[in-house]
């Protein structure tokens, strides 16, 4: 049987571990020319929306059945969680820095990159867990009324999606520093920041959808 | 069980010296129990799926015959209305997420990277994890059986029926958390396989060249992929109302009954299409080969089946025609609903074509195949009757709905994965099936099925109610409830016969001692180039291909008028299983350890947080006892690649594949 040698896979591993250093060089192992671990990223990703898309119907459905407790736009307070969404924006542009300077191959700007995407991150999570307390002690509790807990539990959600990708990033920076992330495998701080994009995005979508529709 | 040893053992394990993080010796075995509980084979894999189905088969069986046996006659004393209530809601349950689904992941993971021409998925430890995390979530929802009762508010569980002011037991907290766990299995499962069918098909095998079973997988695996998102995200809602006193259910204090329902229906209408399709997959390959004749409308076949996957997320509110949704959305749903007869139609029509003039050969898996043709057909017909709304009115919440969806999913997809293990039981274990007991089997089986759920849509007709444990008598309930508790019994002694008829061809093939030709059927598509049981490595050398049925045309030809002639023969177009120069992804425990974290997060969440601190451990350790270990072992004979160093970047991956897994 006729094939074309340049296809001819030998190993397992050729075809299975895409970050095996030769797929890299070819770039072609694989049927749509995408590694395997980006593809993966990208249908979890395609996943993930429908949890939200979840979280946010329900938020939307409920988000005047305040029952007994506090209106939700009575206790926003839009500037200080503009501040907070503009920070965390801000780390989607640092997380592009950091996946171009690992493509350079620097890694002392990698690594910057990094921590500066993390911390704004973390920021981001402290300005969420400071607004939280807020609403608390203003009435606010997560078991007040079906709008607080759709509030809750969506920016919840969001919150722990952040939390996770700054846990990411740190073992990303980790790595890094013990010289396992190398311009060759550039790859895998992308898919770190593809997920560290989609949860800018979603915050966009909540930002909207929460604070700024009355 | 072990008939996938092949020669090669798996991985290099044996050169081994370094544990991965103190913990564990890099599992080496290819033989025993501990060779798999570590495998990363996807064949392997497979095959503890269907074996895991199998079991909670007999338990979701078991809970059928007791809801039989409770109405075989009026007045039923078996169950009390609060254990029917329980047995009932975890039939559903255990059929549904339990037996049905892992039965198509079964054949999905041992046949599709057979039949792409690959040798193996796109990450063999996910898939590991797939299984086991499957398997826990299975066992965490049947835990509830011995930890104070089961799920009692239907497989549906409706909100505000399943908050605890109507269901105080921790039944429904098992339910959703077992679900919750099975709905990971699912979502990795979808993307590992997806990956696989996008990613490494061999090459000239484009989209257009796949098998219409691996087509029907990669439709399902999406539906997988969106629709568990959104029972998940209800799950949630639940739960925190459940466990946290959230108050998305609490209907006093403002909260909209109908929003569960939405967004579970959202879910299980998809659902539904993720149980059948893969058997429509089965029985596209299992009818060309047994008519001699390539399916009938390929292409109309793949986007008939695309088309069922679209449309299927515009039909959920057929559901919820008795729950005062307003007419224009039930005017909306019923056109949608009967709109997506037409793909399914096509599919019915294209079998039977296929079948039409082919040299047609009644083996067991044809016999099954023809069984869910026209099973599914009578089913689908009385699914259009619902679509007609005022009718539907009518019908809900009665037996003429439990015939409608067991036509379908039993007669439907249960019947053609019956037939697809018929067919492809040689390739998985090296004997074949005792014809003539599959065919006993078959009609007791079919005979068994009218039976106990043709009744039923009399019974239906007549105004029997449904989740009702029991009926007084001089209603005209008594004759067709009695056939159909016998019915149920003969379906039981069918699944008797095929049990024995595993056990009496293993025990005759090992008397024997043939050696089984790797194409026992004279098939069409790759995984028949192999031998039989499948060698651990899959191909020798992967094919190029360049047509559809890629292994029938290197079989078979055409002489110039047009007939059918062999142009090899089928050991010379075979491979040998030769694993020469071939290397695999080695074993390893991290899966199962991961895995075995969340039940104990489940109890934690409903008993105490302590529970979850364990679970949290297990799980965080073993996402780092995973990141660091290799996924293949660079051990002394993997000569041909250099000792690598950008192993780094897999750690990373595998980093964010485990990350990916808490959240």
């Amino acid at each position: 049987m006729p094939r074309p040698p340049s296809r001819e896979l030998h190993s397992l591993t050729d075809v299975v571990d895409t970050h095996v250093s030769d797929a890299h060089d070819t770039g072609h192992v694989t049927s749509t020319g995408i590694s395997n671990e980006k593809l993966a990223m990208w249908i979890f990703l395609g996943s993930e929306c429908l949890l939200f898309g979840g979280l946010i119907s329900t938020f939307l459905l409920y988000k005047d059945r305040t029952a007994s407790g506090p209106e939700l736009h009575d206790l926003y307070d839009i500037g200080f969680t503009s501040i907070s969404s503009f920070v965390l924006l801000m780390s989607s542009l640092t997380m592009v820095l950091a996946v171009s300077a690992v493509q350079r191959g620097d890694q002392r700007t990698l690594r910057a990159w990094l921590a500066v995407t993390a911390i704004l991150g973390g920021v981001f999570i402290s300005g969420q867990v400071y607004e939280f307390t807020e609403f608390l002690n203003e009435g606010l509790g997560f078991t007040t009324s079906p709008a607080s807990s759709a509030f809750f539990t969506l920016t919840g959600f969001h919150g722990a999606h952040v939390t996770i990708g700054i846990v990411m990033l740190v073992s990303t920076l980790v790595l890094s520093l013990r010289g396992r992330i190398t311009q060759k495998n550039a790859e895998a701080v992308e898919i770190v920041g593809l997920y560290w994009h989609f949860v800018d995005v979603v915050w966009i979508l909540v930002f909207t959808i929460v604070y700024l529709i009355k | 069980m072990s008939s996938t040893d092949g020669p090669l053992a798996l991985g290099s394990g044996g050169q081994l010296s370094s544990p991965p993080m103190g913990v564990f010796a890099r599992p080496g075995q290819s033989k025993g129990w501990r060779s798999w509980i570590t495998t990363v084979d996807h064949k392997r894999i497979g095959i503890l799926y269907g074996a895991a189905a199998l079991f909670f088969f007999l338990i979701g069986g078991i809970e059928a015959l007791l809801i039989r046996l409770q109405l075989a006659a009026p007045n039923g004393k078996l169950l009390s209305a609060d254990l029917y209530n329980q047995v009932y809601t975890m039939h559903g349950t255990t059929m549904i997420f339990l037996v049905v689904m892992p039965i198509g992941a079964a054949f999905m993971n041992y046949l599709l990277p057979l039949q792409i021409g690959a040798r193996d998925v796109a990450f063999p430890r996910l898939n590991a994890l797939s299984f086991w995390v499957f398997l826990f979530g299975g066992v965490v929802l049947n835990s509830s059986w011995l930890l104070g009762g089961g799920a009692d508010g239907g497989w549906f569980n409706y909100a505000p029926n399943s908050g605890v002011i109507f269901s105080p037991t921790h039944g429904i907290d098992f339910w959703n958390m077992g679900l919750l766990i099975t709905g990971i299995a699912s979502l990795l499962g979808a993307i590992n396989l997806i990956t696989t069918v996008l990613n490494m098909r061999a090459p000239g095998m484009t989209l257009m060249k796949m098998p219409v079973f691996t087509w029907m997988s990669l439709v399902t695996q999406f539906l997988l992929l969106f629709a568990i998102p959104v029972l998940t995200s209800a799950q949630f809602l639940l739960m925190f109302d459940r466990l946290f006193g959230a108050k998305f259910f609490d209907v006093s204090e403002g909260a909209d009954p109908l929003l569960w329902e939405h967004l579970f229906w959202i879910f299980g209408h998809p659902e539904v299409y993720i149980m059948i399709l893969p058997a429509f997959g089965v029985i596209s390959e299992i009818i060309p080969v047994f008519a001699r004749k390539p399916i009938f409308g390929y292409p109309f076949m793949v986007f008939s089946g695309i088309a069922i996957g679209f449309m299927g997320w515009g039909v959920w509110a057929h559901h919820m025609f008795a729950s005062g949704i307003g007419p224009i959305s039930v005017a909306a749903f019923s056109v949608s609903t009967m709109f997506i007869a037409v793909p399914t139609g096509v599919k019915i029509l294209n079998w039977m074509a296929t079948m039409w003039g082919g040299k047609l050969k009644f083996s067991a898996p044809m016999l099954y195949s023809i069984g869910l043709v026209t099973m599914f057909t009578i089913g689908g017909l009385s699914g259009v009757t619902h679509a007609v709304s005022p009718a539907d009115t009518q019908q809900t919440d009665t037996y003429y709905i439990v015939a409608h969806f067991h036509y379908v999913l039993f007669g439907g997809a249960l019947f053609g994965f019956i037939g697809g293990w018929y067919f492809w039981w040689p390739k998985a274990f090296g004997y074949a099936l005792s014809d003539k007991l599959g065919k006993a089997n078959f009609w007791l089986l079919l005979l068994g099925f009218n039976l106990t759920f043709g009744p039923m849509h009399i019974l239906g007709l007549q105004g029997m109610p449904r989740r009702t444990y029991t009926y007084r008598d001089g209603y005209g309930f008594n004759l067709w409830n009695f056939v159909s508790t016998v019915g149920a019994f003969l379906i039981a002694i069918s699944f008797l016969v095929f049990f024995w008829n595993i056990i009496a061809s293993r025990r005759k093939a090992k008397v024997a001692g043939l050696v089984m030709s790797g194409d026992p059927w004279d098939s069409r598509s790759l995984e028949w180039m192999l031998p039989c049981p499948t060698p651990a490595h899959n191909f020798d050398v992967i094919p190029t291909v360049s047509t559809l049925d890629e292994f029938w045309h290197r079989k078979y030809g055409e002489d110039e008028a047009g007939r059918l002639v062999r142009i090899a023969a089928t050991a010379d177009v075979s491979q040998k299983g030769d694993a020469t120069d071939v290397h695999l992804p080695s074993p390893s425990y991290w899966p199962i350890v991961l895995a075995f974290g969340l039940p104990w997060v489940a109890y934690g969440l409903i008993y105490s947080l302590w529970f979850c601190v364990l679970g949290a451990v297990c799980i965080i350790g073993a996402i780092y006892g995973w990141v660091m270990e290799p996924s293949t072992e660079p051990g002394g004979d993997h000569g041909d690649h250099d000792p690598h160093p950008s192993d780094a970047s897999g750690d990373a991956a595998a980093s964010i594949e485990g990350a990916a897994l808490v959240d």
